[in-house]
């Protein structure tokens, strides 16, 4: 193995600065997916919940569909194929606009929300049902039940699973450097190429994302054992 | 819309140029996902145990080798794989095997997690009364705990197959020519009918990977009947 080490190249000048700007637009794309994927992911739970059938049979075939369908080629979908699917306005100020990373919040946020659906989903099944009958009981309404009992509790069991799918959602936003956004793993492949030093810049960005995920499953772990564990039945 | 392009190319996307050149395609995608499946599961077994063992540094290894992959993205673990095998090795590996490899380990580290839970799930009687009969804590372990253990962990082991079938799709880019790869290169010489072809595509996964999550759930229902619990 004769591979010249040489850290400084990337951990000063230039190439740093690129790890930098790699590092914010990674976790840019990542923010911005993560709460339109909580908000769209929140409607087709609901709506994966409702009695009117249709609905329900919708949102089920949407989670179904983007659950099973690599990230990758739903990226190259909404990269390539779009302008034949979405409104001739919408393609005009996308293009206007940075659409490399419109492309893959979209791709992001859709594929996110169908995992994000499952979760919250879960979480509210998992109150039993009783409960309401319950709080129907006391007299309350079925929106103040759900507000003030079944919500507060599913939340303290969905929050742990949906940091958990953020987590896997920064992870996956390496993919859209296919498309050209130059978040963090394609700055590393990008100063791989200018400089043939992969090896530093590898492992630069690696520990960036350890340090991530690391930190996060560290807070998910003291929340569970803080606040999970009192909820007993 | 325009879908001459996919039923033209449409045995393309499914073997690739076989059998008058290497296979590809979804065949390529679905080799690559077993392959890489099998391999996973005796390291991920091992991994897991090792995660279970009482001795401190055999559980060191398994952690750190669990958290290491599972917090690092695929995509990041393949270039690890495709531009460091090189300057190891002293020679590039196929990029085939590159992505098995990484695929191995990357999965490795999952299932050793379901391994682990699978284990842990189980009453703790199973083990004192195996132990209790005159087994060893290898036999027990051999014989009582792992059979019940491996089989509640069937339906886990399908989904990270899913999971492991959807990310072959990123072996596309260190050039291996599976599913992904053939479209767009069916996209780039056709530019006429990307919406098409992504779709295709996306259906064929989807097809294959929904087969399978149905049966997971099939022997979920059905496992779950034979399970031994606590009480």
């Amino acid at each position: 193995m004769n591979y010249q080490f040489n850290w400084d190249l990337v951990l000063s000048g230039k190439y740093a600065d690129w790890i930098v700007d790699g590092v914010i637009l990674t976790l840019k794309i990542s923010a911005i997916s993560i709460v339109l994927a909580l908000i769209l992911g929140t409607l087709v739970a609901v709506m994966r919940m409702s009695k009117a059938k249709p609905l329900e049979w919708l949102s089920f075939a949407y989670i179904e569909f983007f659950r099973n369908t690599p990230l990758l080629v739903q990226i190259f979908f909404w990269y390539f194929g779009s302008y034949s699917v979405l409104p001739d306005f919408v393609n005009t100020w996308l293009y206007d606009h940075d659409f490399e990373f419109a492309a893959g919040v979209i791709s992001l946020t859709v594929y996110s929300s169908a995992f994000f659906a499952e979760e919250i989903r879960a979480g509210i099944y998992s109150i039993p049902k009783n409960q309401l009958e319950a709080s129907r009981a006391t007299g309350l309404s079925f929106m103040q039940a759900y507000w003030y009992v079944i919500l507060p509790q599913a939340f303290r069991i969905i929050i742990p699973p949906l940091i958990s799918q953020s987590l896997n959602l920064i992870k996956n936003s390496s993919l859209v450097m296919t498309i050209g956004v130059m978040e963090l793993t394609y700055m590393a492949r990008q100063i791989e190429s200018y400089t043939f030093h992969g090896f530093e810049a590898f492992t630069v960005a690696t520990v960036i994302y350890l340090i991530i995920s690391l930190v996060t499953s560290f807070c998910i772990n003291m929340y569970n054992k803080h606040f999970l564990l009192q909820i007993k039945y | 819309m325009q879908w001459d392009v996919v039923w033209n190319n449409f045995d393309y996307f499914l073997w690739g140029a076989f059998p008058n050149g290497p296979i590809g395609g979804l065949a390529a995608s679905i080799i690559l996902a077993v392959l890489g499946i099998f391999g996973a599961f005796w390291i991920g077994l091992a991994a897991g145990l090792m995660r279970l063992s009482r001795n401190k540094l055999t559980k060191a290894v398994a952690v750190i080798y669990i958290e290491v992959i599972r917090g690092v993205p695929l995509l990041m673990l393949i270039f690890w794989f495709y531009f460091l095998a090189p300057v190891v090795l002293g020679e590039s590996l196929p990029e085939f095997n590159c992505a098995l490899i990484a695929f191995i380990i990357f999965t490795g580290a999952y299932i050793a997690e379901i391994v682990k839970a699978g284990v842990v799930a189980l009453p703790k009687g199973q083990m004192e009364a195996a132990r209790g009969s005159g087994l060893s804590h290898y036999q027990a372990m051999r014989y009582v705990i792992l059979p019940q253990a491996l089989r509640n962990m069937i339906p886990s082991f399908v989904n990270q197959f899913v999971s492991l079938t959807k990310d072959t799709s990123l072996a596309y880019i260190i050039g291996v020519n599976e599913l992904t790869r053939t479209a767009t290169q069916v996209n780039n010489r056709t530019l006429s009918s990307p919406t098409e072809i992504f779709i295709t595509i996306a259906v064929l996964y989807f097809i294959v990977c929904y087969a399978l999550t149905m049966t997971s759930r099939r022997m979920e229902k059905h496992l779950a009947r034979y399970q031994a619990r606590d009480r």
